[in-house]
């Protein structure tokens, strides 16, 4: 399978399984409508037919024997066989955690997909201890992964920052023993960074994400605070400062999110640049139709053109020297992630979970709130899960609606039985004991 | 090569047959975390 595209006065073909990436001439990119392995030993003549109205007979030769030589090579048109890589994707140990430290906002952003902050659960914030067995409980299941990442996320986290604080402390006092490294990252409207937040965040997250959407006006419209007033000259002067003292070696970005209000977001990306950030992401809303500022299928033209517009003003940025990354267009074709991590995807529900203000488990952090995607509770526990080790499958699934929820009155007698199971022997024991 | 020039070094397939260590971040897709393109991270393992 190949793609191959005109954009930025280049022929562009990709090569789908090898990842390969070839610059072609025109002559090329036309003649790879028809050619196709099979390859034969010279180019077809209803190929030649065809083009040499428009190229010289011998180039077309000469451009058909560089493409078979491609596909020997397999970098062009190589084949899909990565299925015996399937087992890879499955059952990997926990890496990743998205600690929902504060259900609870102090924005009102309009295309807020966590319905302003509590994910349609309640405003709660974690209690730390919470974020403690969280921590456990990634520590314990993460198998051999030396990297473990933790998100703080909300809501507004800072909201709940005495408990970032202690949670942080604790995950360092165990790395050692486990022999991990934890990487944090925090997701912040900015809204409550003081000195002493910005010291803690700089010296502790390996990541920040600062959310602003780009020029005051379009940021005012969609993120305004409790009282309806925009936030944009309450966080920005917060987001340079956090800035200007961090670390080279430790990432940040700012991130904003457009909509059809917006389809000019070339212009937010360049407003964040000249506002001094030069790591920038923005992001196209994701939400229902409905809403005034959704994106729609009519508005992917408009978006791809704003796209292409961005990429070359990037271009021309660059060739003046003033190099910033839009992170959406970094890619790296030559030492980037293996075909394996690839093929995993995002690895939600296995090896990224999401844990909320209640200690439930969820798939991640998008899933929150949605009963049937709830995998568990970090305090679900129970004496008897060695001796029924989950029941009845089949009634867990035709009483409770899942196998993996224990069919309550089942569950209760088992425990019944299992007590006078065990004074049973222990009445054997003694008995025996006194006979000896 | 005359009509064609390959910019890119590795070769996803070899990347296959070392891969799948998991030391590498964590890559959500989900826009509201600053969606990860796959190939816009790195390869951490150990003994590149």
């Amino acid at each position: 399978m190949i793609h191959k595209y005109y954009l930025g006065g280049l022929y562009i073909v990709l090569d789908v399984n090898s990842g390969g990436v070839h610059i072609v001439d025109e002559l090329t990119y036309d003649l790879l409508d028809d050619a196709q392995p099979p390859f034969s030993e010279e180019c077809p003549q209803e190929i030649l037919d065809k083009l040499s109205a428009k190229y010289d007979p011998a180039e077309i030769r000469e451009c058909y024997q560089e493409l078979t030589s491609l596909y020997e090579e397999k970098i062009l048109f190589s084949p899909d066989d990565y299925e015996k890589y399937a087992k890879f994707t499955v059952a990997s140990p926990i890496k990743a955690m998205c600690l929902h430290i504060a259900h609870d906002c102090n924005l009102r952003c309009k295309y807020c997909f966590a319905s302003t902050g509590d994910f349609g659960t309640g405003r709660k914030l974690m209690p730390a201890e919470t974020g403690k067995k969280a921590i456990d409980f990634l520590l314990e299941n993460s198998g051999n992964r030396k990297n473990l990442e933790l998100d703080f996320f909300g809501g507004e986290p800072l909201m709940n920052f005495d408990a970032v604080k202690e949670v942080v402390k604790y995950a360092r006092s165990r790395e050692a023993e486990y022999g991990k490294r934890f990487r944090f990252t925090i997701t912040t409207n900015g809204v409550l960074l003081d000195d002493d937040k910005i010291d803690f965040i700089n010296r502790e997250m390996s990541n920040v994400v600062l959310s602003i959407d780009g020029r005051k006006d379009v940021h005012d419209r969609m993120r305004p605070a409790i009282n309806g007033k925009g936030s944009y000259d309450i966080i920005l002067p917060k987001y340079k400062k956090l800035i200007e003292n961090r670390s080279r070696d430790k990432d940040w970005y700012v991130r904003g999110t457009f909509t059809k209000y917006n389809l000019d977001f070339a212009e937010d990306v360049f407003s964040l640049y000249e506002q001094g950030f030069d790591q920038i992401s923005v992001e196209p809303v994701v939400c229902e139709a409905e809403y005034p500022y959704a994106l729609t299928e009519a508005d992917v033209p408009a978006v791809a053109a704003e796209y292409e517009r961005l990429a070359q003003r990037l271009l021309e940025n660059d060739k003046a020297g003033k190099h910033f990354n839009f992170f959406h267009f970094m890619i790296d074709l030559d030492q980037g992630p293996c075909a394996i991590k690839r093929l995993r995807g995002c690895g939600c529900g296995n090896e990224y979970v999401a844990i909320t203000p209640d200690g439930d488990i969820y798939p991640c952090h998008q899933f929150v709130g949605i009963e049937e995607y709830k995998m568990g509770n970090l305090d679900e526990d129970c004496w008897a899960k060695f001796y029924c080790s989950g029941g009845c499958n089949a009634n867990n699934y035709m009483y409770m609606g899942d196998v993996l929820k224990a069919h309550t009155l089942s569950c209760e007698f088992e425990k019944k039985r299992v007590e006078c199971a065990i004074m049973l022997q222990a009445v054997k024991s003694l008995a025996n004991n006194q006979a000896e | 090569m005359k009509h064609i020039m390959t910019i890119n070094k590795a070769n996803l397939k070899e990347s296959a047959q070392k891969g799948g260590c998991g030391n590498c971040q964590a890559s959500c897709q989900s826009a509201c975390k600053t969606s990860c393109t796959v190939a816009n991270q790195k390869c951490e393992r150990d003994d590149k």
